[in-house]
This record gives C-alpha cells, sequence and structure tokens, in this order.
C-alpha cells in the first residue's frame, strides 16, 4: 500500500535514493492528513555559481586538476561532474577526464529494495589507476551510497586519491564519510525529502525541500 | 516481487516484454564487466546456488556456474551421476534436500519436460530451467535474443527462420515464445516428420523449403539434430537430410549479406552445418557462448539480486 511492487520494478522513476528516506511500518500515508509544502532552496543561478565555486575548489585543492578525473554517481552525478569538467576547462584550459560509476551491484540494500536496473560504467580511457578521483553525487545522505562507490572503485583501479564532491549535504549520515566539495549544506529531518533537478535530466535546474507534516486526521 | 515479475523462470513465455528487455539490457551492463581486471560483483554475496544437473551439458552448466560465482554466490554443482540419484533417489526428495540446504536458488536441467514446474512446488527458492526435455530452456532463448539485438541492433521486426529437428527442439519452442514477445517474425523450417503436433498455434510461420526461405531472413538459427531422442525414423536418412535442410556452403551463400547464423551447440558437423558455414564471420556461435555467461548473470541478478 505504501510502497506499491510497481515502484520496485522496472517503470520506476530512477530517483536517487539519499534523496528519499525508506519510511516503513509506521505512518501510513493513508492515516495522516498531510501537508506537503515545498521550497526552492537553490535556484538555477544559485546552482550555477555553485558549479563555478566547486570547480575553483577542485583546482585549488587538486594542484590545478593535475592527474584528475571526475566521476559521476548515475543518475544525477552525471551530468554534474560534466559541468565541472566544462567550468575547470573554462577556467583553466585544462581538460579533466569524465566518467561514469554505477553504483547499483555495490548497494547494501538490495535486499530491502529489490534488484533494480543497472546503469553503465564508462571509465574514462586511462583508467583510474594512480590517479586523484573525484566522485560527484548530487546529495550526500546516509552516506551509503558512497561506500558502495568505493567499494566499486576497488574492483576497478588503485585511484592515488579518491575524494568527494556533492552538490547537497543533507545530514543523517550512517556511515563515517565525509564530502571534501559541498555546494550546499542543507539541514533537514527525516520527514523531508531533498529533489535536485538539472537540465539535463529534468528540463530545469533548481534543488526543491519538501517537508511532510502530517496530522492525525 | 523481483523486476521480472515471475518468482521462477520455467518458460520464456513467463516473460512480459518489460521483462525480457530488462534482462536484455543487464546483460549489456554485465558483459562490460567482463572486460575488467576484477571480474567479480559483491551482489549474490551469501547467496546459494544449486546447479541440478539431470543431464549432461557443457555449456549450460558452465556458464551458470560462472555466472553465480561473478556475482559472488556460493555454488554448489549436483549431477545425476555420481549421486544418489543413481541409486534410485526421487527428483522429490532431491528437492527435499536442497530445501534443507538452504538453496536460494535451483537451476535445473531434466530429460523430462515438465520438471522444473514440480520442482518448483516442493522448494521455496527460486527455480531456473536450465533444459527440460522437449519442452522449454529459457535462458538460451535469452542469450539468442541478446546475440540477435547485439549483432542486429534491434530485435522488432527482425526475420528469423529456425531450421531442423524443431519437433525435439527446447530451444526452438522457448525462441518462438521470445522472439514473438520482443516483435521478430520467425519462421520454422522442417520436414513435416520433425514438427510438434499443434503447431498452428504458435506465433510463427512454418515452411519445409530452406532454399525458398533463407534470401529473406536476418537470422538463420540450425537446430541440432537430437538423435538422442530419436526413436523413430524421421528422415530417410542422415544424407538426404543433410542435403534438404542443412546449411552448406552454398546455401549460405544465398543468404543477405548482413545475415547471421546461429547454432546453440553441440553441432553435428557436416550433418545441419557444414564446418566452412559454423566457421565463418556470419556465425555467432562461439560469441554465443560468451553471451550466455552475461545473460545468465542477468538472470540471477534480476531473480535474486532483490528480497525473496
Amino acid at each position: 500500500m505504501l510502497r506499491p511492487e510497481a515502484a520496485v520494478a522496472l517503470k520506476l522513476s530512477r530517483r536517487p535514493l539519499t534523496t528519499r528516506p525508506v519510511r516503513r511500518g509506521r505512518g501510513s500515508a493513508l492515516a495522516y492528513h498531510e501537508t506537503v509544502q515545498h521550497k526552492i532552496i537553490v535556484s538555477d543561478s544559485d546552482l550555477a555559481r555553485i558549479v563555478d565555486r566547486i570547480s575553483h575548489q577542485i583546482l585549488e585543492k587538486t594542484d590545478g586538476a593535475r592527474d584528475a578525473v571526475l566521476l559521476g554517481i548515475p543518475t544525477r552525478g552525471v551530468p554534474l561532474a560534466r559541468r565541472l569538467a566544462a567550468r575547470i576547462e573554462a577556467f583553466e584550459g585544462v581538460r579533466v577526464p569524465v566518467g561514469t560509476l554505477d553504483v547499483t551491484l555495490y548497494r547494501d540494500d538490495l535486499r530491502l529494495r529489490g534488484a533494480r536496473p543497472i546503469g553503465p560504467t564508462d571509465l574514462p580511457p586511462d583508467g583510474i589507476d594512480g590517479r586523484r578521483v573525484i566522485l560527484v553525487d548530487d546529495v550526500l545522505f546516509s552516506g551509503r551510497t558512497i561506500r558502495a562507490a568505493l567499494d566499486a572503485l576497488a574492483d576497478l583501479g588503485r585511484p592515488r586519491l579518491v575524494q568527494l564532491a556533492v552538490l547537497v549535504d543533507r545530514g543523517h549520515r550512517e556511515l563515517p564519510i565525509r564530502a571534501d566539495y559541498v555546494g550546499k549544506n542543507i539541514p533537514t529531518g527525516l520527514d523531508e525529502s531533498v529533489r535536485v533537478k538539472l537540465a539535463e535530466t529534468d528540463g530545469t535546474d533548481e534543488v526543491r525541500l519538501t517537508t511532510q507534516s502530517g496530522d492525525a486526521s | 516481487m523481483n523486476p521480472l515479475r515471475v518468482r521462477h523462470l520455467l518458460s520464456a513465455a513467463d516473460l512480459d516484454r518489460a521483462g525480457a528487455t530488462a534482462v536484455l539490457d543487464t546483460a549489456t551492463e554485465m558483459a562490460a564487466m567482463a572486460g575488467r581486471e576484477v571480474k567479480k560483483l559483491p551482489t549474490l554475496r551469501g547467496r546459494t546456488v544449486v546447479n541440478l544437473f539431470y543431464e549432461d551439458s557443457t555449456r549450460t552448466r558452465i556458464s551458470f556456474e560462472a555466472a553465480a560465482k561473478r556475482l559472488s554466490a556460493d555454488v554448489i554443482n549436483f549431477s545425476a551421476k555420481g549421486s544418489s540419484v543413481s541409486k534410485g533417489e526421487s527428483l522429490k526428495d532431491t528437492a527435499l534436500t536442497l530445501q534443507a540446504m538452504g538453496a536460494d536458488a535451483v537451476v535445473i536441467r531434466h530429460p523430462a519436460s515438465g520438471a522444473p514446474h514440480r520442482l518448483a512446488h516442493w522448494i521455496d527458492g527460486t527455480v531456473i530451467n536450465a533444459g527440460d526435455g522437449t519442452h522449454e530452456h529459457p535462458t538460451q532463448a535469452l542469450l539468442d535474443a541478446y546475440t540477435m539485438r547485439s549483432r542486429h541492433g534491434q530485435l522488432e521486426g527482425l526475420k528469423v527462420a529456425i531450421v531442423g529437428d524443431v519437433l525435439h527442439s527446447r530451444v526452438a519452442r522457448s525462441n518462438v515464445h521470445l522472439l514473438h514477445t520482443l516483435g521478430a517474425h520467425v519462421t520454422l523450417v522442417a520436414p513435416p516428420t520433425l514438427l510438434p503436433l499443434g503447431i498452428e498455434a504458435w506465433p510463427a510461420q512454418v515452411s519445409y523449403d530452406l532454399d525458398a526461405t533463407l534470401p529473406g531472413v536476418d537470422v538463420v538459427m540450425m537446430l541440432r539434430v537430437q538423435r538422442e531422442r530419436m526413436s523413430d525414423s524421421f528422415f530417410p536418412s542422415e544424407r538426404e537430410y543433410a542435403r534438404r535442410y542443412g546449411l552448406d556452403a552454398d546455401r549460405a551463400r544465398a543468404l543477405a549479406a548482413h545475415a547471421i547464423v546461429m547454432h546453440p551447440g553441440p553441432m553435428n558437423r557436416g550433418m545441419e552445418i557444414a564446418p566452412e558455414v559454423a566457421d565463418s564471420t556470419r556465425s555467432t556461435i562461439v560469441e554465443q557462448v560468451a553471451n550466455g555467461v552475461s545473460v545468465r548473470m542477468a538472470v540471477l541478478y534480476l531473480m535474486l539480486g532483490g528480497h525473496k
């Protein structure tokens, strides 16, 4: 009732797990009268400035992006990684290789949430051995996606170092993981969800905070 | 329930278009992994897959074993030879033994059509049919569809001829169901004696004339003449069969330039397929074996990866 099986199945909209807290058991949508509030916390111009700032920080912290590789985590980490690479090239003329790292097969919640379609993993032709790998994702939440990504990286090669860039850090970490580059820290409650939209995947650039306050009716 | 929306994979007809496409798409990603240095994923860690083989098999058993191991599942191989089956143990008692050992999936090959269906009633785990008698072999059909898609780009509208011993062929039956689901057009070509009763009801055309069919197809799949299942005289002599229904070099020249030649193996070289055709660049026979591992990884992942 809460989560129809169909949502687990194929036609599921591939929203990043990190933005949607799993709620089981208590708190059925039907038992509560819900009011849903949306708030746009990052607009399109904010988002462009954030990407510019992170690009500068990457250049600063990685010696001018020397040996750097940007790996985007699907779905929205991938266009973010491409944008960062484009900005870095615009600022310093350095071409940073961009890849895609799908972590589905390394997740620890497959048993809970069911098998899901897997996406492509594309590494730059020169690989990641000895490189400074910067993982890029949209929202940092429990940290479990990043744990899976670190496991996946270990099977693909041996980077010299691994860093993490995220657009939004919404807190509620369940693992000792932190980001090296954060677009915006957004304190959230577990009943809130953060939804990142990007022009490439959703037609528009924004970050939206959705609050569902439920009163027992 | 898993994304395929079936608990067991017993027949290719169990899969709808979305499910079958999910297997092929997942297999594409699994195939990309075969080129990696570490060819192993942690996805099925702690799961047990039993290969229960009552009939001889090289390709299918090895490929299921490799697929399960690459996904980090524990694999138990069971072949009827050298087990208590040779002491007369029934399928049911063997099933209960596997149940007690906590098998998450049982991959079964059995000479009796319908054995996987029976097994599915006795155990809690997922049953995957790896060939039952003359009935079905769904993962073979999936890997054939995968091979056709990777060579031709798409399956919708593809013209496929399946040639030979359709009567005894579980590969043909599964392929007809799956290719129909995926939008390809199948023509079965065989002597009348090697076509099953009720063939009119299959979603396929039937022809007795190989030479008339070959020029118009994108794929020709040759079936093995199954001598071990032939209790009757279905054709006058092997030479006559080879002359009328064998794919020799002359016939291969009649094929369109882009057409591919498939065979599920093992081949009777010189009987249904000539050696020079089997080893030509049109032939996807070795490719099919490699694709088998990726497709079976996809099936195991999609059926076992999630919750039960």
